[in-house]
């Protein structure tokens, strides 16, 4: 915890040592609402799943800090998301780049998901071509003429006839 | 005393639970009937015992018994009596403990029970709840030990149960204090919620795993614990609101769910239990998937002793924290090693558990119950991949990433909207057959409906196409549920000559778990509506304000006023209160107090917005950060949360569709509907 903290702020009086120059310039500071932009897509290692625009601690205070002074050196979004990722390592991103190992966390759900699909439309045409004559048929409750009819009401309607 | 007493009696409770096992086994084996008893009564007497045992836990820790280090973790003297009580689930040690309690007392709940017909499943059921619960005691008593307490050895302060040579009591002046965020009112009922429904899963697994150790592998079993699943998946559904109550309330970051692993825990028993609950009844009405039915219970019962452990421990954190923890090694295993035998008892009686009929149609209600097990399965395969993903990233390149909320949502927005048609479409279909005539003839009146409602939206609220399809589904399942509650109310009316409101309520009476089912769908669309309103439509502002000066955002104005900071020593709090004036379209509609409260004894802050509530949208407003003595003013974060009311709004009406599903009476599971409508026509013509 420590350390990272340290090297936050080093890292932040790092940025303001070089950037002294850009702030001379006359231009309008960047607004919060610029910052958090690119915050939100961040994730500081330290506050596990709280993203940086929202998070409270001293430490991702000071990389929001970072991000207003790379915004006034008039960086790109891009580009600091890149420093960012360069600096501390996929990590900070709020999901991992497209890249390599990465991209089993993409391939492999749609991979399992399409599998089960596979696996359960045979199955369903394994029951569905099976010939009628093997059936019990123990499970139809209502046997009613039209299909779509509530099978309560289909019972219900059975027994009031009996009644009368 | 009492810390020997509470941890004597949960040594014994651990030793009964050991030998009911030993005994009810050897009673079925050898057909005893005395032995299978003594397994009961032992199995009875662990409730007693782990009850002591907790009262001598809360017991410390209402009195300030800071030498112990479970109480100095979780307490303070500051703390009002009724959170020193609660504080026992505020850690891993007590909420192991209480985790085996309300194991014990439902597991007794269970096998008091008149058993009849199904006695040959006792002692089976004793054998899995027993084995779960001597797993927890035993985590309890000899890893993570509530009763452990602080001794002086040599000048440093160490935790032991017993007393080391030369060493004596340690006993500090305060506790650490309960974590301000647990300090909620819904984070003292949600994680008691969340365990109710996890313990409630072992009895549905339970019962399976004894049909198939006896070979009983009709659906008895299901029938036996149907109430069990809907009351499991009402606590469950539960505490998974009340958690996302609770983060909206104090985390302070706008949100109610932030896709986080310990969210996701809770999550993913919730997702095969509602799996569950919809194939049951094809098993019930058609006979068919039983070995499906096995499987979803199995996943269900490992996702649950899973989520128990990622829930508290944070050791899936990182590979590090995995491997140096006790726990970790230890729960994975008992998860294996109980997945690997009840897959092969399932495998063991595969052909016994062969369907009694086939499948006629794929859109019969039975393939569309499929459809939506699929669903369920896919959204779990994403929810589950992307929380051990980080770790197996870690493990096989040495780099940690972070998978957040855009990975879950791309992922699982459209399983969730194909989720949706489903729900519009099945309550049409029938048992056995359907053909898209008879679905599309049920069907059209609700979908122009929906589609007329669409294009209002269309011109009076978004262009956003995909909330536009989302408001679509929205309103096709609603409308489609309610011509259902309409059509059947409207046959029955007919038939019986009531009024119309009458035969609504008795017609749901008579089949509580349908028309519960169907309350459950249409709250569940008043949840989509807020969920749908806030992650499209959600805007945010930061600004740093002077005096009066303004904040603008979506037609609402904010003017700071003043700000306050005062200490309240009795309850250990510092709190900073700022006074924000909010106008509407240049309205004044009344003030806002954001705050931050710092508790001195854990030194740590927590942010609580400052919230206006309409059925239209939320004006969320946080203060971030103040300057006391610059006249810079204070800092705040401002979001506007279109029709997150309709979340809240419909995670009650929720909760009421599944109390009036599970409300128990008398014995449904052998109550023919013959009697029922008997009954009926009788109290109608007494009423006439």
């Amino acid at each position: 915890m420590k350390k990272f903290f340290y090297s936050f702020t080093f890292a932040f009086l790092m940025a303001i040592l070089f950037t002294g120059v850009s702030f001379a310039q006359d231009t309008t500071p960047p607004t919060d609402d610029e910052v958090n932009a690119i915050a939100s897509q961040l994730y500081c290692p330290v506050c596990e799943s709280t993203p940086l625009d929202v998070c409270p601690t001293e430490a991702c205070k000071d990389w929001r800090e970072q991000i207003r002074v790379m915004l006034s050196e008039g960086k790109s979004e891009e580009e600091i998301l890149k420093y960012f990722e360069a600096q501390y390592g996929a990590r900070v991103l709020a999901e991992p780049p497209k890249k390599g190992f990465y991209w089993l966390i993409y391939l492999l759900p749609p991979a399992i998901i399409l599998l089960g699909a596979v696996i359960l439309l045979r199955s369903m045409k394994q029951w569905t071509t099976k010939p009628v004559a093997e059936s019990t048929g123990t499970g139809e409750v209502g046997g009613d003429s039209s299909p779509a009819k509530d099978d309560y009401v289909a019972r219900l309607e059975e027994e009031l006839k009996k009644q009368k | 005393m009492f810390v020997e007493f509470g941890y004597g009696v949960l040594l014994v409770s651990f030793l009964v639970a050991i030998y009911s096992i030993f005994a009810a086994i050897y009673g079925a084996t050898n057909k005893s009937a005395s032995m299978v008893e003594s397994a009961r009564r032992a199995m009875l007497l662990t409730f007693p015992l782990l009850s002591l045992s907790a009262a001598a836990l809360v017991y410390l820790l209402v009195n300030n018994h800071f030498e112990v280090s479970f109480v100095y973790e979780v307490t303070s003297r500051s703390m009002p009596t009724y959170l020193k009580v609660t504080a026992w689930w505020g850690g891993q040690a007590g909420s192991l403990l209480f985790w085996s309690w309300l194991l014990s007392a439902f597991a007794s709940a269970v096998t008091i029970r008149k058993w009849d017909r199904d006695i040959e499943f006792l002692p089976w059921v004793i054998v899995i709840c027993s084995t779960t619960l001597v797993f927890f005691v035993g985590m309890v008593a000899f890893y993570e030990n509530p009763f452990t307490r602080f001794w002086l050895v040599g000048g440093n302060v160490e935790p032991h149960l017993f007393a080391p040579l030369n060493a004596t009591l340690f006993t500090a002046d305060d506790g650490n204090g309960l974590n301000p965020l647990l300090r909620h009112p819904g984070m003292v009922i949600h994680p008691p919620m969340l365990y109710l429904g996890f313990v409630s899963y072992v009895i549905p697994y339970a019962f399976a795993m004894a049909a198939l150790i006896t070979g009983r592998t009709d659906d008895r079993w299901i029938r036996l614990t149907r109430r069990w699943s809907l009351w499991a998946w009402l606590f469950l559904s539960f505490g998974l609101v009340l958690g996302g109550r609770w983060a909206y309330d104090v985390l302070g970051w706008g949100g109610y769910w932030g896709w986080d692993p310990v969210e996701i825990a809770a999550f993913m028993p919730w997702l095969t239990g509602t799996a569950f609950l919809h194939s049951v009844m094809i098993q019930e009405k058609r006979g068919l998937l039983k070995h499906w039915n096995m499987i979803l219970v199995i996943l269900t019962y490992a996702l649950v002793i899973f989520g128990t452990f990622l829930t508290r421990s944070g050791v899936l954190s990182s590979v590090h924290a995995f491997a140096n923890s006790p726990i970790g090694p230890l729960f994975m295993g008992f998860v294996s090693i109980s997945l690997i035998v009840s897959i092969a008892l399932v495998i063991w009686r595969w052909p016994d558990l062969r369907g009694e009929t086939e499948m006629k149609s794929m859109l019969s209600r039975e393939a569309l119950f499929l459809l939506n097990n699929l669903l369920f399965m896919s959204v779990l395969v994403v929810c589950f991949w992307g929380v051990i993903f980080p770790l197996i990233s870690e493990l096989f390149t040495g780099q940690k990433v972070t998978v957040g909320p855009p990975f879950y949502e791309r992922a699982t927005a459209p399983l969730f909207a194909a989720l949706m048609f489903l729900m519009g479409v099945a309550p049409l279909s029938a048992w056995g057959h359907s053909t898209l005539q008879t679905l599309g003839r049920s069907m059209w009146k609700s979908a122009v409906a929906a589609v007329v409602v669409t294009g209002i939206l269309f011109v009076t609220y978004t262009k956003n196409i995909i909330a536009l399809v989302g408001f679509f589904l929205i309103a096709l399942v609603i409308f489609v549920t309610l011509q259902e509650f309409w059509r059947a109310a409207r046959a029955r009316q007919r038939a019986q000559k009531e009024n119309f409101l009458t035969s609504l309520s008795r017609l749901m009476g008579r089949n509580r778990r349908r028309y519960g089912g169907y309350i459950i769908h249409i709250s569940m669309m008043l949840m989509a509506i807020g969920i749908l309103g806030i992650e499209l439509f959600q805007t945010s502002t930061q600004g740093s304000l002077a005096k009066d000066e303004q904040l603008n955002i979506s037609g609402y104005t904010l003017q700071y006023k003043e700000l306050a900071s005062w200490d309240d020593r009795g309850e250990g709090v510092n709190y900073t209160r700022a006074v924000v004036d909010v106008y509407k379209d240049g309205e004044y509609i009344g003030e806002l107090n954001p705050r931050i409260d710092y508790y001195f004894d854990s030194q740590q802050n927590m942010t609580i917005p400052g919230n206006r509530s309409t059925l239209n949208d939320d004006l969320y407003v946080l203060l971030v950060d103040w300057q006391p003595v610059s006249n810079a003013g204070a800092t705040f974060k401002v979001y506007v949360n279109p029709l997150v009311n309709w979340l809240w709004i419909g995670s009650l009406a929720f909760m009421v569709g599944i109390i009036f599903a599970a409300w128990p009476d008398r014995d449904p599971a052998e109550e023919p509907a013959r009697s029922g409508v008997a009954r009926s026509s009788k109290q109608t013509s007494a009423a006439d």
